[in-house]
């Protein structure tokens, strides 16, 4: 399926995908994030349930510290 | 009517909220009232101390002193005439709404990836139509060329989204005030979107 990943076209071989396996297949693993489906934000519980199909908007932003 | 007028005219009118004041606060704070933004609300809780002044809009005179009233006294040497209202406190879910409800853009500058996670999620579930424009990733050194402004819906990151402050890297002025005049500059193209201004209209 054929997603936008961060304002980019990416490929993935599954037809549907959580947004965990997605973050596992881009090895994003960093701790604070803010997740984004089709423009709703994303609860943390919810990565390992919510599907993400072909045509998705899925934002994903790394907080990291410093300021 | 020249372009500098024009844009001055345009930010008069407009409040923009700034979330912590310290090294990507202060400096954003400092160029927005030099751009003539009309008014800006700032909260931070912390005082200036000696380390913080590697980076932050400070002076050694300053230690000791509240954040927010210290940078409040540098804001108004800038322009006596800006309008800047203090809030002396920790930003928490229960003030955040009361602080920040009438700005028309919100800067989150905190220190911790913790804040920046809670405010990302309050202000784009509470505020979804006040743009927030936060930072992250700005420790270290170098790699300018990494640093980068993401998007999505109203929530604008400025930052590599990497360079972590602790425990591998500190935080040098270059780097924190690029990162803050990365977000000074995302505001300033937000707020004069309706005058379409870029860098090419001049």
């Amino acid at each position: 399926m054929t997603i936008t990943l961060n304002n980019r076209q990416e490929n993935f071989s599954g037809q549907e995908m959580t947004i965990a396996e997605i973050m596992q297949a881009k090895s994003f693993h960093f701790r604070m994030l803010v997740v984004k489906l089709n423009h709703q934000l994303i609860k943390r519980e919810a990565y390992a349930t919510t599907l993400v199909k072909a045509g998705d908007r899925l934002d994903i932003i790394h907080l990291v510290s410093g300021g | 009517m020249t372009y500098s007028t024009k844009i001055s005219e345009i930010l008069s009118v407009k409040t923009a909220g700034i979330a912590g004041a310290g090294g990507l606060g202060s400096n954003v704070a400092a160029a927005l009232v030099r751009s003539g933004i009309g008014k800006l609300i700032i909260a931070d809780f912390d005082t200036v101390s000696l380390p913080n002044l590697n980076r932050q809009f400070y002076f050694a005179a300053q230690t000791g002193m509240k954040k927010c009233n210290a940078l409040k006294e540098n804001l108004l040497a800038i322009n006596p005439l800006a309008r800047i209202e203090v809030h002396d406190c920790r930003v928490t879910p229960q003030n955040a709404s009361a602080i920040f409800s009438e700005c028309n853009i919100v800067v989150e500058a905190f220190d911790s990836a913790e804040e920046k996670s809670w405010f990302a999620e309050y202000m784009t579930g509470h505020f979804p139509r006040i743009p927030l424009v936060m930072g992250s990733g700005l420790a270290g050194r170098g790699g300018f060329e990494r640093l980068k402004i993401q998007q999505a819906d109203n929530l604008y990151v400025c930052g590599d989204q990497e360079s972590d402050a602790l425990p591998h890297a500190a935080l040098t002025a270059p780097r924190v005030i690029m990162v803050a005049m990365m977000q000074a500059d995302t505001v300033l193209g937000i707020l004069l979107k309706e005058f379409n201004y870029d860098h090419h209209t001049e």
